[in-house]
């Protein structure tokens, strides 16, 4: 709606008692994180754990361990961070845990069964149990699937191919509403006619959908504004509240890490050096490249010694 | 009082698109810099951060025009010169900028040593290859680099040794004024320190005289420059030491970035950490008042409709907002009460 004010320039105003965008997500601004915050998550039972995992590259006559037999163990709930610099085999490791890449060595454990995903009706059965958030939103989405069409794939994968379109419809408002997006503004669009984070809430908006039991978010909140990302945070933090997902952060920002995490996994040459409660990792780090990772970060109560760089 | 190195005054600067519609993404911004002091640009994207530091050099290509304003560079005024001239005599001794992802700029099929050849030549320097090299072997030794690094590609050096290549090829000049726009985003934390270090090693041994640092890493920011100046919509909406900025900012805008930052130190995990919802205006239509207000808690309707100026209300600090500064730190104290 544009309208003439006093200084005669065009202006999109909202009428007096009407809510603008901006408000009606006020009540979200702030991340919440439930009763979850600081609970101890190694009751739970397992969810996904790894034995001795590792991951070979071979690239002619050069040999690259990318994940060299690695432990973990993850529990349900649990929001979990790996943490590491670029090169560090994070990515490996999300791929092996997403089914993407088999490893070379070792095992990876679903609900503390060996996983089996040797043929695609097996695999398509494992992903409706785990899922996945990328880094980059723009690359993320088929550019030729209508929003529509992208949530309506999930409401299929869950079992809904049945349903009638109204049911869909409700779903997918549903969805929407949860993300703090119009479906009435949606529908009918491409996605790369949204923006970054509102691509990146439509993500969410499909895990909300699918409900699996594990989310793998990698660096879902590195091509986003620090001010959004409290936003994202928020409605991560609260779809596990509600369905009790472990949700898997693969990131190298530290600073995130260490204030929404339960555990924590610093990677290092494709190793977890160090693992533990966050405020062990992070504020008493043992290992020696926690250490220097931890000291490289740039602080705001505490100096940058910039001395430790050659 | 130290002598000024970058003086602007009132710069606008538009893009026009393809429809012949103006975007003031630079809108009458004013700023200075004293010999060796920095300056920190923050803000969310699209907020015209980088279109500020295109804008800074005073070499315009479309989509970007100059508007109106003037830039003073050392006492040297170069606002409205041919951009061929601005090439030669002002970029690399002037003004020397380090875009987004500069280190991918590197020609992939040229030595390093090359580049700095081509700087001298650029300016017509009257120096042969001996001379140039011997320069060349001088500044990289002195700011830590590997003189090999001179006889390597590109593609043979890491990302961060690229990025201080790249630095110390577009400062061989000694610039009075270094801009770098977002330096060290796509490194790791140690790389990013190693940057960091040499940028603050040029400045203090006054390779460079003046820096503009930006980034939307706040931390950062705060431990690399003296100043902070927050931009919202093409405007500058406050403005202040490093340190006042990150522990007392006052335009609700920098409190919400202020209040983004998370850094893995000991209270962090009890911060509440608040989003800023909504997104920055389209600057084709800009608001009328102040153009932060649709996502401003504490707008009124007189925010919404009074263009805004902007005010000093401290030695050094200015702020654009409509409520007085006691009115905005008493509500701070209170909500921060809760």
């Amino acid at each position: 709606m544009k309208t003439k004010n006093e200084t005669g320039i065009l202006k999109d105003s909202v009428p007096v008692g009407q809510k603008t965008d901006a408000q009606m997500q006020d009540d979200r601004e702030s991340v919440s994180f439930g009763s979850n915050r600081n609970k101890d998550f190694s009751k739970e039972p397992l969810c996904l754990s790894g034995k001795g995992v590792t991951r070979v590259f071979h690239t002619g006559k050069v040999t690259t361990v990318a994940v060299d037999h690695v432990n973990f163990e993850f529990h349900k709930g649990e929001l979990i961070s790996i943490v590491g610099e670029s090169g560090s085999g994070k990515t490996t490791l999300s791929k092996m845990l997403l089914g993407l890449l088999e490893p070379t060595e070792g095992e990876i454990f679903f609900h503390g069964q060996p996983r089996d995903i040797s043929s695609g009706a097996k695999k398509r059965e494992y992903w409706k149990g785990i899922q996945a958030i990328f880094q980059d939103p723009f690359s993320s989405y088929n550019q030729f699937h209508k929003i529509d069409a992208v949530l309506d794939d999930c409401i299929n994968m869950r079992g809904g191919k049945n349903l009638s379109k109204e049911e869909r419809f409700n779903m997918k408002v549903e969805a929407c509403g949860f993300v703090n997006l119009k479906y009435a503004e949606l529908t009918n669009k491409y996605p790369f006619e949204l923006s970054g984070g509102q691509m990146q809430r439509l993500m969410i908006a499909r895990i909300f959908l699918l409900k699996p039991e594990i989310l793998l978010a990698d660096e879902p909140t590195s091509m986003i504004d620090a001010c959004s990302r409290a936003t994202i945070l928020d409605m991560l933090l609260k779809l596990r509240d509600e369905t009790g997902m472990t949700v898997i952060f693969i990131t190298h920002d530290i600073g995130l890490a260490y204030y929404i995490s339960d555990s924590v996994y610093i990677m290092e040459h494709g190793k977890f050096v160090e693992c533990g409660k966050p405020d062990k990792v992070m504020l008493t780090p043992e290992a020696p490249y926690t250490k220097r990772l931890i000291s490289d970060v740039p602080k705001i109560h505490e100096p940058w010694d910039l001395s430790t760089v050659g | 009082m130290a002598k000024k190195m970058l003086e602007v005054n009132q710069l606008t600067t538009k893009y026009i698109t393809r429809q012949g519609e103006d975007v003031y993404s630079v809108d009458h911004v004013s700023l200075d810099i004293e010999e060796g002091k920095s300056l920190g640009i923050a803000g969310e994207s699209g907020c015209g951060k980088s279109t500020l530091a295109l804008s800074l050099m005073g070499y315009y290509f479309p989509p970007l025009h100059y508007t109106s304003g003037s830039i003073v560079v050392d006492g040297k005024d170069i606002t409205g010169l041919d951009p061929d001239v601005v090439r030669k005599t002002v970029l690399g001794t002037d003004i020397a900028y380090i875009p987004q992802a500069a280190m991918n700029a590197l020609n992939p099929t040229r030595k390093v040593g090359k580049f700095i050849e081509d700087v001298i030549k650029a300016h017509e320097l009257p120096m042969d290859k001996k001379q140039i090299r011997e320069m060349a072997e001088q500044r990289f030794a002195r700011l830590g680099l590997p003189v090999e690094a001179l006889d390597k590609y590109s593609v043979e050096l890491s990302g961060g040794m690229r990025q201080r290549v790249v630095i110390a090829v577009s400062t061989i000049l000694n610039p009075k004024v270094l801009i770098a726009d977002e330096p060290s985003s796509a490194l790791d934390v140690t790389s990013q320190k190693m940057v960091i270090k040499m940028m603050k090693d040029m400045l203090a041994s006054g390779l460079v005289k003046s820096m503009i640092f930006i980034t939307h890493e706040l931390p950062l920011l705060y431990n690399v420059t003296d100043d902070i100046m927050v931009m919202y919509a093409g405007q500058i909406v406050e403005r202040g030491s490093a340190h006042e900025m990150v522990f007392d900012p006052v335009h609700p805008y920098s409190r919400g970035l202020m209040r983004s930052i998370l850094v893995p130190e000991e209270g962090t995990r009890d911060v509440k950490l608040t989003a800023i919802p909504g997104t920055p205006p389209n600057l084709k239509h800009p608001p009328a008042g102040c153009r932060f207000a649709e996502r401003c808690r504490y707008a009124t309707n007189a925010c919404r409709y009074n263009a805004m100026p902007i005010l000093e209300f401290a030695p050094g600090r200015t702020y654009r907002c409509g409520h007085s500064v006691e009115h905005l730190r008493e509500v701070y104290a209170s909500e921060d009460e809760e």
